[in-house]
C-alpha cells in the first residue's frame, strides 16, 4: 500500500513527495524520461517473434503472461545506428494511451538508468536542439544533477496511428 | 440510504427480453379457435413479469403497455374471449412494441411513439370492443398533450411513522417527483418528539409539496403507488380547478404534537437535513446520477450442470496439484514415475477444464433460430405465400460470440429463400409443386465445425441468369467457361444482384457479399447448390468457437508458424518436374490436373529459409476463400489446438497474420491468414511483374 508514498524518501532527489516520478533510460548516450506510472514493468532483452511487412523497428512481439505485446527498437525507431544487444538492454513495459484504447507495448533501449522525481514545473518546454527524438515526442526537458533529462511523449511516440503512417509510407 | 436500483437493470432486460422471445414463440404456436391453454399461460407469465419488473423499475410507459396485454391474455386464459387471428397478430405486434420500448427504455433513447399509441389503440379497441375506440383515442392524446391550464401540484405528503419499515424511503419518492418537473420541498417537522423519546427508525417528518410543470395527476400517483397506503397524501391542482386527490387515505394519524420548547432544540439539525433533502433534489433534476447503465454489457446464461462439472473439475486439479507438490518435494529415483503419472493427470485435467470452460460460452442454436418462425410468418403474409418452416438441429451448440454474429447474414439468407426461392402459390401449382413451400434450416456438427444448411424447395437459381448478369456486370467475360460452383459463388460477388425488382424484403443494403465477409471474418464457409426448379441449398460452416483453433505448426528459417488446420488440403513433397513457371517469375505446381501457384513464405514475409530450392522444403497446399494455394516451407513440425490471441489488442492487424499464439514454450506464435497471404503475395508478384 505504502510503497509509493515511501519511495521519495529513499531516493535522494526526492525532495518533494508531491512531484511526479520518472524513469529514465539511456539511449545513444541521452538520457530519457519516461512516467513511472506508465511503467508495467522492466525485463531483460529475450527472443521476439518477428512479425511479416512491419517497419524495421518493430522487433517483434513477445508473451507478457498471456498477452502479445509488441515491442518498439527506440535506436531504429529514430534511425540513430544500431548496437548490438548486450547484457544491459533492456525493454520496457509502458502502458500507452491512445485516442480509443490503452494498450501495452514495450521499448528496447540501452540501459535503464535511474527514477528521479521531478516537479511538473520544472520541466521545460524544449527547443528544437537537435536531439536524436525529433522534438515532436518530447514533452519536455527537465535539469537533474547539472545533466539534461529528456522526458518523452510516449503517447504520441507509441500511438498506433503513428505506427500506421510510418507502415505506409 | 436509497438502494441503487440501476445495478439490476440489466438482469431486468436480460429477462424481459427472454420473455419477450418466449411470449413470441408462444403466440406463434398458438392454434387458431383451439387455443392451448398452457400455450397462454406461458405467454401471460412472461408478460406478467416484464410488467412487475417494469413497474418496480420505474419505467412505466412499458408497465402500461404490457398491463393491456396482460388484461387481453388474461381474458383470453379465462375462456371468456376467443383467440382469434386478429388478436394474435395485435399481440404479436405488441411484442415488437414492447421490444422497442424496452430497447428505448434501455439506450434511454426515444421510441415511436406514434407506432406505440397506434398498437396501443388496437389493443385497447380490442379490450372495450368497438363501439368505444373514438373514446379511447381521445384519452390516449390526451394523455401525451392535454390539460394545458395545470400549472402544477401542492402536494401534502405525510407519511406515517413507520413509513421506513416497509421499506420504503420518503427522500427516494421525492427523488422521483423531482423528474417529473421543477419541484420546491419545505420539510414540516412539527412532529419531532423530544430527543429522549427519539426512535431513530421512525419518520416524525412531513412534506409540502410544489410540483412545477404540467404533470398529469396519474404520475404523481403512480410516484406514491407503493406508499399509498402508509401515508397521507393530498394532492391540489394549482392553475386549474381545483382537483382533490381521493386517494387520501384516512389509516394513519400521525404522532402526538410536541411542545413548541423542545421544537426549538432540534431545529438546527433539521433544517440541515433540508438542505441536503434540496440538493440532493437539484441533482436528480439534471438526471445525472439515476441514468447511467452500461449499455453493452453482455450476460450468458449458463446451465448449473455446467457449472457444476466446472466445479468438480477444479476440485480434481486442485488434488493433482498438491499431490505432485508432494511428489516434488523429494524427487527420489523411485518417485519420478509417480510424477509422471501425476503429470499425465494434469494434462488430463487442463484438457477437460479448458473443455468445460469452452462449454459454457456455449449455446444452442435455438437462440438464433428461434426468430425466424416469426420472420417467416411476416414476409409470408406480405407476399402472399405458403410456407411452412421448418427447424432441425436447434439444440446443437454453439459459441455465443459466433452465434451473434451469424444471426444477420442467416437473416439474410432465409429472408433471400423466402423472397426469391419459394414462389407464389399459384406459380408452384403450375410447375406440380404442393402449394405449401418450404424453408428448412438445419443445424449439425461435422468434425470441429458447425454446418448450418437452409434449404428451400422454390424455384432454385437459374444460372444462366446469373452468368448473364456476370457478364453484364463485366465480373466474367461472356467466353469464360465456368462451372456450377463457379457460378454459385458469383452472387456472392460485391454489387451483385439477382433481384430484378429490388423489393422491400431484400435489398435491404446487405448483400451477398456481405454475408459471406461476415462469415469469413468468423473463420467459416458459405457454400451453394442449387436446381433449377427444384430449390437451393445454401451450406454455411463455421467453427464451433472463435478462441481455439486447430493448427499446423510450421518453419520457415528459425521462425515457427501456424497455419489452421481447416485451410490445410494437403502437404506434400515437391517433386521437380511437377514446378513449371510462367514467364519466369510465378511458379505453379501441378497437383493431379491442376495448377496451382506457389507462394514462397519466405519471400511473402521476408525471411531466411533454410533452402530457396522447392524440392529441399514441402508444400502445404492450402485454400482461403475460394482461391487455393501452395505454401512453400522448410518443414512441419506438429499439429496442436492453439488460443488465439488478438495482434490488435496492443499492435494493429497484419496483412496474411490472422493472430498469435503462445506456444508451450512461452513463445510467441504468429497465425497465418491464408487468403489474406494469398492476396499479399498476388500483389508482390503483380508489383514484381
Amino acid at each position: 500500500m505504502n510503497e509509493t508514498a515511501a519511495q521519495p524518501s529513499e531516493i535522494d532527489l526526492g525532495l518533494n513527495a508531491e512531484a511526479d516520478q520518472y524513469l529514465t533510460f539511456i539511449m545513444a548516450d541521452e538520457e530519457y524520461g519516461v512516467d513511472i506510472l506508465r511503467v508495467q514493468e522492466i525485463r531483460g532483452w529475450e527472443h521476439v517473434t518477428p512479425v511479416p511487412n512491419t517497419p524495421k523497428y518493430i522487433k517483434g512481439v513477445i508473451n507478457l503472461r498471456g498477452t502479445i505485446v509488441p515491442l518498439v527498437d527506440l535506436r531504429e525507431r529514430f534511425s540513430v545506428e544500431s548496437i548490438p544487444y548486450g547484457p544491459t538492454t533492456v525493454v520496457i513495459v509502458l502502458k500507452v494511451v491512445g485516442d480509443e484504447k490503452e494498450r501495452i507495448m514495450g521499448i528496447v533501449v540501452d540501459a535503464v538508468a535511474d527514477v528521479y522525481n521531478i516537479e511538473e514545473e520544472k520541466i521545460k518546454p524544449a527547443p528544437d536542439f537537435g536531439s536524436v527524438v525529433s522534438i515532436e515526442y518530447v514533452q519536455g526537458l527537465a535539469s537533474v544533477d547539472e545533466s539534461m533529462l529528456i522526458v518523452l511523449d510516449i503517447d504520441k511516440l507509441l500511438s498506433s496511428d503513428e505506427l500506421d503512417a510510418i507502415a505506409r509510407t | 440510504m436509497s438502494v441503487d436500483m440501476s445495478q439490476f437493470y440489466q438482469t431486468f432486460f436480460d429477462e424481459s427480453f427472454e420473455g419477450l422471445d418466449i411470449m413470441e414463440s408462444g403466440l406463434l404456436g398458438l392454434d387458431i379457435g383451439a387455443a392451448d391453454a398452457e400455450t397462454i399461460n406461458t405467454v401471460f407469465r412472461a408478460a406478467h413479469s416484464i410488467k412487475g419488473g417494469s413497474a418496480t423499475f420505474g419505467f412505466t410507459v412499458v408497465a402500461e403497455f404490457t398491463h393491456l396485454m396482460e388484461t387481453l391474455l388474461d381474458e383470453m386464459r379465462d375462456g371468456t374471449r376467443m383467440v382469434t387471428e386478429d388478436s394474435v397478430d395485435y399481440l404479436l405486434k405488441s411484442v415488437d412494441c414492447l421490444k422497442e420500448l424496452l430497447t428505448a427504455v434501455q439506450n434511454e433513447s426515444e421510441y415511436n411513439e406514434a407506432f406505440v399509441e397506434e398498437v396501443k389503440a388496437g389493443l385497447e379497441r380490442l379490450l372495450h370492443g368497438d363501439d368505444v375506440p373514438v373514446k379511447v383515442d381521445g384519452e390516449v392524446s390526451d394523455s401525451s398533450t392535454s390539460k394545458p391550464e395545470i400549472k402544477g401540484w401542492n402536494i401534502e405528503f405525510k407519511p406515517a411513522e413507520y413509513l421506513l419499515k416497509t421499506g420504503n424511503d420518503p427522500v427516494r419518492l421525492i427523488n422521483e417527483l423531482s423528474l417529473l418537473g421543477k419541484i420546491e420541498t419545505v420539510c414540516c417537522i412539527d412532529n419531532i418528539p423530544l430527543f429522549s423519546e427519539f426512535n431513530p427508525e421512525l419518520i416524525y417528518l412531513s412534506w409540502s409539496i410544489v410540483l412545477h410543470g404540467n404533470v398529469q395527476k396519474e404520475k404523481i400517483s403512480e410516484v406514491f403507488e407503493w406508499v399509498d397506503d402508509d401515508a397521507d397524501i393530498v394532492l391540489t391542482c394549482i392553475g386549474g380547478e381545483q382537483e382533490q386527490n381521493n386517494e387520501e387515505v384516512s389509516g394513519v394519524e400521525v404522532a402526538a404534537p410536541v411542545a413548541p420548547t423542545e421544537k426549538i432544540e432540534v431545529q438546527a439539525p433539521v433544517e440541515k437535513i433540508e438542505a441536503s433533502l434540496k440538493s440532493e433534489i437539484h441533482d436528480t433534476d439534471k438526471k445525472s446520477s439515476l441514468k447511467k447503465t452500461p449499455k453493452d454489457q453482455s450476460s450468458i446464461r449458463v446451465s448449473i450442470d455446467k457449472v457444476d462439472d466446472l466445479i468438480n473439475m477444479v476440485g480434481e486439479l486442485v488434488i493433482t496439484q498438491s499431490m505432485l507438490g508432494q511428489l516434488g518435494e523429494n524427487v527420489t529415483p523411485d518417485s519420478i514415475e509417480k510424477l509422471q503419472d501425476g503429470l499425465a493427470q494434469l494434462e488430463r485435467n487442463t484438457r477437460e477444464l479448458q473443455e468445460s470452460v469452452m462449454r459454457i460460452r456455449m449455446l444452442p442454436i435455438s437462440f438464433a433460430f428461434q426468430r425466424f418462425p416469426r420472420m417467416v410468418r411476416d414476409l409470408s403474409n406480405q407476399l402472399g405465400k405458403e410456407i411452412e418452416l421448418r427447424l432441425l438441429g436447434e439444440q446443437t451448440e454453439l459459441d455465443k460470440t459466433v452465434m451473434e454474429k451469424i444471426g444477420d447474414p442467416l437473416v439474410h439468407l432465409v429472408r433471400n429463400s423466402v423472397d426469391h426461392g419459394i414462389e407464389t402459390p399459384d406459380e408452384r401449382e403450375a410447375a406440380g409443386k404442393p402449394r405449401m413451400g418450404t424453408v428448412e434450416l438445419n443445424a449439425f456438427h461435422q468434425g470441429g465445425s458447425i454446418v448450418i444448411e437452409i434449404n428451400d424447395d422454390g424455384k432454385g437459381i437459374d444460372k444462366d441468369v446469373i452468368f448473364a448478369k456476370a457478364v453484364e456486370k463485366g465480373v466474367v467475360n461472356a467466353n469464360d467457361s465456368l462451372t456450377d460452383e463457379q457460378i454459385f459463388d458469383l452472387i456472392f460477388a460485391p454489387g451483385f444482384s439477382t433481384a430484378a425488382v429490388v423489393s422491400d424484403v431484400s435489398g435491404r443494403g446487405v448483400g451477398m457479399d456481405v454475408v459471406k465477409r461476415n462469415i469469413r471474418e468468423l473463420g467459416g464457409t458459405i457454400e451453394v447448390k442449387s436446381e433449377k426448379g427444384k430449390g437451393s441449398t445454401i451450406i454455411i460452416r463455421l467453427p464451433l468457437t472463435l478462441a481455439i483453433l486447430d493448427g499446423q505448426l510450421i518453419r520457415v528459417g528459425a521462425d515457427t508458424y501456424i497455419i489452421p488446420l481447416i485451410s490445410i488440403i494437403e502437404s506434400l513433397q515437391v517433386k521437380k518436374e511437377q514446378i513449371s513457371s510462367i514467364g519466369g517469375q510465378a511458379e505453379l505446381y501441378k497437383l493431379r490436373d491442376e495448377y496451382i501457384p506457389v507462394v514462397r513464405l519466405y519471400e511473402t514475409f521476408g525471411l531466411k529459409p533454410d533452402s530457396e530450392e522447392l524440392v529441399d522444403g514441402l508444400i502445404v497446399i492450402v485454400e482461403g476463400d475460394g482461391s487455393t494455394a501452395g505454401l512453400f516451407v522448410d518443414d512441419l513440425l506438429g499439429q496442436q489446438q492453439v488460443v488465439i490471441k488478438s495482434l490488435e489488442t496492443n499492435f494493429r492487424p497484419v496483412e496474411g497474420v490472422s493472430g498469435a499464439t503462445i506456444l508451450g514454450d512461452g513463445t510467441v506464435a504468429l497465425i497465418l491468414d491464408v487468403s489474406g497471404l494469398i492476396n499479399l503475395s498476388r500483389q508482390s508478384s503483380e508489383r514484381a511483374a
